[in-house]
């Protein structure tokens, strides 16, 4: 018990005063340095702000449903398409990231909380005032009075766009500041979650007995680490430049826009890994519980993993095939780009044989992850057509870059977090969501989700250009755009589907148990919601699967190690 | 307002040519087109045949392996830990096809970037402005907007080589049938070359997020026969038309903001923010390439630009009627 | 059940034997990790935009090179070294001396700052607005020496509360922590100086 250097804490008397009071429930959630609380207040604000971008999403595709249409102006829609952005990465992403991260990862690993607990509570309160600040530019953003407007400078913000000259008001250092405080929770968050996985592991549980969840999280948290500060630092550039006169970006004073770029990229790609990783994280754990079977290739899974944590970080230009690079840049990194993806196809690899052989389970969280696994291809393949510079010099900007990433964050990504929302909701809440609600929801989002974003590549290879608020008939672009608008609905219907199942399972759904799925991993050895304190007794592991040991002691995994 | 312009859009047809309205990348006219739809098709061959083995894989595994109602027994499956060989096989197979992508991408890279220009080449200058182009014949002191005339080359041999930059924030050329996109950087020269094999016009829209209107900046190559080339750049390099019958319109125009932005060579009019108009109706189009250049659009576009185009930088000058008319009828005279 | 008590004790075992990293060090290492991720994106931009500047005052006009500064910064190095050591030998004495000698160190460091650009501003006219080499230098130099600042307030903090009496020998661990911070500076000092000062003087 070397890890542990403060005192066990002790069930508190709870119990003994049922007495609601609001204002202590209130002190209770604000106040707690526990990684369960901190976790899920980090995932509800990021469903919270989930919704908010689907809204944007929808009012976007409202508006591109017909040719020169008029829902909204141009700077409104500048706006929506560059606050869902910023919203998505920064707000959903992340904090899903970490919310997933600080809850799951002492539970897994056995312990009573965080490396470090205030720490976690200010990662969480700074990521909070960063979102909250940058949806105060509505109201504060115009810099005169009664002319808030948010920023419209895209996601990735180019300069020289952003600049004073061209980017007047507030909303620009609304989005620079709102986005540095959020990135400083994701980096002290990150910290936490190295400094928990390395020094606050239970008995037993060397590096490789880990679960592959805490593993990919960590590499997640490497790449926070060594890929969020270049975001900071240029932001901190821009901020120089809009405010004290600098000129790292002022091209009329010899500064460089591609600078920007490069900074940007030199996170922004990283960044897109970051975001996967927790749909990585949770795909190894649900897949081989609902397979009944090991994961496939656990050392290939951390070694890809690893790999994707260090290629990932020379891939950046690849975004920029456009800005007039030398070949010999261009090749080089198409080539990185394109070696990215081995490591990534090991690991749909694995999952796959992680299931060939198994017994599915078919319900909501294996559904989901079935749907990953195809649309991850999907996206997969269409980043190594992406990755040839000569083809991306006709598809950069264009809808099909549209199409692919949000293959990548919905189709990947977010499909991820509804399989582990289905997965260890019953752990957080102590009750099961409800199957036939869950199995409409997938269906719901699975379907609209490929109306929208599938037809959208054709766009792209129409040569429609990403960002635009109208586009004229006749261009071959009206029929995928109004398929594209319409998939919203079923989609829209599926989250409703999604938080009516998450409302109704909390009331009075069947009580679930300590483990609902016969799962492997430590969490599950706990009550359901965990107590304060996680454990009673921290446990002793002796291979990756603790709880199949305890539930197999003729055929215990660690016989195989 | 939009049916106007929608109408207006429609009605864009070049005489004698047909405007190519639906711009399919996979239906490329010029030799950077081409190679790079060369190197799209092997690409969509190779990941599609990747496609349909892993997909089918995960299906057959899904479909074969699904637990069936009958199957009630706690019995656990085979337990199995992985396979070396078997990743070692779905390691190296992926890095060979790379490699083989690498390859190809690195040929067709350096076949267009390093291309270099032959004699003959057409040497246009583009220069992006927030939501215009304006393109310069350095060889030939035209300066234009919006529309660039290049001779066709049916054989490949005179292809147009444009030198690309832009005063303000990043635009991108894309016309999606010739040529993939290069960036308008301000403070950086960018080059990109098109040699479109039959004559028309092509249409593409700025690329790369550039603020309000950029929907709204549409851009279009106009391939001319050798002999409507020539002829079109002996028309542009003369002055403006200095036509008497409009004398008064024109000492109206003078006197009014317009000559602080905009260019009419041979008159007063000087300014360098807003277009060149020198010979405004030898263009097809108004305001980016959004409103096609008659009578109608044009008066309507002088009066208030920002209700066909809201936030474009030229301001609604409030003229009274009289001075709207005498604005457009000069504007008119310049053929 | 003989097999079940084999593997009781042999958790016992486990438990007693089991030994992890200090979240401390840890922690810190990958803080320094993170900063200096910060730092090489100033640094490069530093470097992309060294004689780039399309008006003067240029580098070779009005930079000098802080030897005095980087000396005395370098050297601080060494001496919260020796406080260190005099702590771990419970020589308090020793190490309030060393560590002033420290603080003392730093503060002239931030000081030749100062008035250095003191002097860049006023006599020479140049700020962070005046071209690029105003800007890269001022950032790349501000951003070294805010870091500084928070190591000299910690550094301040630690001193003050031992002349009151406060019992730093139990602080040990989180001494030896400042001290890394410290010393990491210290060595993005020598970059910093490389760049800012040595290649547009000596090479460029």
């Amino acid at each position: 018990m070397a890890s542990i250097d403060y005192p066990l804490e002790h069930p508190k008397a709870e119990a003994l005063t049922p007495e609601f009071s609001f204002s202590e429930s209130l002190y209770k959630w604000v106040a707690t340095v526990d990684h369960k609380r901190l976790g899920l207040m980090y995932v509800v604000s990021a469903l919270v702000f989930l919704v908010i971008a689907g809204i944007m999403a929808s009012v976007i595709r409202m508006q591109l449903a017909f040719p020169l249409n008029h829902v909204v102006g141009p700077d409104t829609f500048n706006r929506l398409f560059t606050m869902h952005g910023t919203t998505m990465v920064f707000l959903v992403g992340m904090p899903m990231v970490a919310g997933f991260s600080v809850y799951l990862i002492p539970l897994m690993i056995g312990t009573r909380d965080m490396a470090f607990p205030r720490l976690n509570a200010f990662g969480f309160w700074i990521f909070l005032l960063g979102g909250c600040l940058l949806y105060f530019s509505y109201i504060g953003g115009g810099g005169l009075s009664g002319d808030g407007s948010a920023p419209d400078v895209g996601w990735f913000a180019y300069a020289p766009l952003t600049e004073k000259a061209f980017s007047r008001g507030a909303a620009t250092d609304y989005w620079a500041l709102g986005v540095l405080l959020s990135g400083v929770g994701s980096i002290v968050t990150a910290l936490n979650v190295i400094a928990t996985t390395f020094c606050m592991r239970c008995p037993g549980m060397t590096l490789s007995r880990m679960p592959m969840f805490v593993w990919v999280m960590l590499i997640d948290a490497w790449l926070v680490l060594v890929a969020l500060p270049p975001l900071s630092a240029a932001q901190i550039m821009l901020e120089l430049d809009r405010h004290l006169g600098a000129n790292f970006f002022d091209t009329q004073a010899g500064g460089s826009a591609v600078l920007w770029q490069h900074l940007f990229w030199i996170f922004g790609h990283p960044e897109v890994y970051i975001l996967i990783f927790p749909a990585f994280a949770i795909l190894s754990e649900v897949i081989p519980v609902f397979s009944r079977k090991p994961l496939f290739g656990r050392p290939a899974m951390v070694g890809a993993v690893t790999a994707i944590g260090f290629i990932s970080l020379g891939v950046w230009a690849h975004h920029m095939f456009a800005i007039g690079m030398t070949s010999w840049s261009n090749t080089f990194f198409a080539a990185s780009s394109m070696l990215v993806g081995v490591p990534t196809g090991i690991k749909i690899f694995n999952w796959t044989a992680t299931m060939y052989g198994g017994k599915l389970r078919m319900q909501t969280p294996l559904l989901f992850c079935i749907a990953f696994l195809l649309q991850f291809l999907v996206a997969g393949l269409t980043g190594i057509m992406l990755a040839v510079a000569p083809f991306d010099w006709q598809l950069h900007d264009s809808y099909f870059v549209v199409a692919h990433f949000h293959f990548t964050l919905v189709g990947g990504l977010v499909f991820g977090l509804f399989a582990g929302m289905y997965y260890w909701f019953p752990k957080v809440s102590g009750k099961m969501l409800d199957e036939k609600l869950g199995k409409w929801h997938f269906w719901l989002f699975c379907i609209g989700f490929n109306m929208t974003f599938l037809t959208l590549h054709f766009a792209g290879f129409l040569g429609m250009p990403r960002r635009i608020y109208t586009y004229y008939p006749g261009r071959g672009w009206d029929a995928i755009n109004l398929i594209a608008s319409l998939g919203v609905i079923p989609q829209a219907a599926g989250i409703l589907c999604f938080v009516w199942n998450i409302i109704r399972s909390s009331l009075r759904g069947i009580p679930a148990g300590d483990d609902p799925w016969d799962a492997w991993t430590l969490e599950w050895a706990t009550t359901s919601p965990p107590p304060e304190y996680n454990f009673e007794k921290l446990p002793v592991v002796r291979s990756s699967r603790p709880l199949w040991d305890l539930k197999h002691p003729q055929d215990p995994d660690w016989k195989y190690e | 307002m939009f049916a106007h312009a929608l109408n207006a859009y429609l009605q864009v047809q070049v005489p004698g040519v047909a405007e190519r309205r639906i711009t399919d990348i996979f239906k490329p006219m010029g030799t950077p087109g081409y190679a790079e739809r060369e190197a799209a098709l092997f690409t969509i061959g190779v990941t599609a045949v990747i496609f349909v083995v892993v997909a089918g894989l995960i299906v057959y595994t899904v479909w074969r392996f699904r637990r069936r109602p009958s199957d009630d027994s706690a019995q656990e499956p085979p337990q199995v830990y992985g396979s070396n060989q078997i990743e070692a096989a779905w390691t190296i197979i992926p890095i060979l096809i790379v490699f083989v992508l690498i390859g190809v991408s690195a040929r067709v890279i350096a076949g267009v970037e390093n291309a270099s220009p032959p004699p003959k080449a057409l040497k246009v200058r583009l220069i992006g402005h927030q939501w215009w182009w304006e393109v310069q014949y350095p060889d030939y002191g035209i300066v234009t907007a919006n529309e660039i005339h290049v001779p066709a080359t049916p054989d490949g041999q005179r292809a147009t080589y444009l030198e690309l930059t832009s005063v303000d924030v990043i635009h991108s050329f894309w016309i999606p049938e010739l040529a993939g996109k290069t960036d308008l950087i301000p403070n950086r020269v960018n080059y990109a070359w098109i040699d479109p094999r039959v004559p028309g016009v092509y249409v593409g829209n700025c690329a790369e997020y550039c603020g309000t209107q950029h929907a709204q900046m549409l851009l279009r190559v106009i391939a001319d026969t050798p002999e409507n080339f020539k002829t079109w750049t002996e028309q542009q390099q003369r002055p403006a038309e200095n036509d008497p019958q409009v004398s008064d319109a024109r000492n109206v125009f003078g006197s009014l903001a317009c000559v602080n932005c905009h260019d009419i060579r041979g008159t007063p009019s000087v300014g360098k923010f807003g277009p060149d108009l020198t010979h405004l109706m030898s263009r097809r189009t108004l305001a980016a390439g959004v409103l096609v250049n008659d009578t109608k659009n044009l008066r309507a576009w002088v009066d208030d630009p920002q209700k066909a185009k809201p936030g474009c930088l030229m301001p609604s000058m409030k003229l009274n009627d009289q001075q709207l008319e005498q604005v457009v009828s000069y504007l008119q005279s310049l053929k | 059940m003989a097999q079940d008590n084999v593997i009781a004790a042999d958790a016992l075992q486990m438990e007693r034997e089991w030994k992890l990293p200090d979240r401390g060090t840890i922690g810190v290492i990958f803080l320094i990790i993170t900063e200096t991720a910060l730092f090489t994106m100033f640094v490069a931009a530093d470097l992309i935009y060294i004689g780039k500047s399309l008006t003067g005052p240029y580098p070779k006009d009005v930079l000098e090179m802080p030897i005095i500064a980087t000396v005395c910064l370098l050297s601080s190095s060494g001496t919260i070294v020796f406080a260190e050591h005099a702590l771990r030998r419970n020589d308090l004495g020793k190490f309030k001396i060393w560590w002033l000698v420290t603080i003392l160190l730093g503060l002239y460091f931030l000081y030749a700052t100062g008035a250095e650009w003191h002097k860049l501003i006023y006599e020479d006219h140049l700020t962070i607005a005046t071209n690029l080499f105003g800007t890269t230098f001022y950032s790349l130099v501000g951003l070294h020496a805010s870091h500084v600042v928070v190591g000299m307030t910690f550094l301040l903090i630690v001193f003050i509360t031992t002349i009151f009496g406060f019992p730093i020998q139990t602080q040990e661990r989180r001494v030896k922590f400042l001290s890394w911070y410290w010393h990491f500076f210290d060595w993005v000092w020598v970059i910093v100086f490389t760049v800012v000062y040595i290649l547009p003087l000596k090479v460029f």
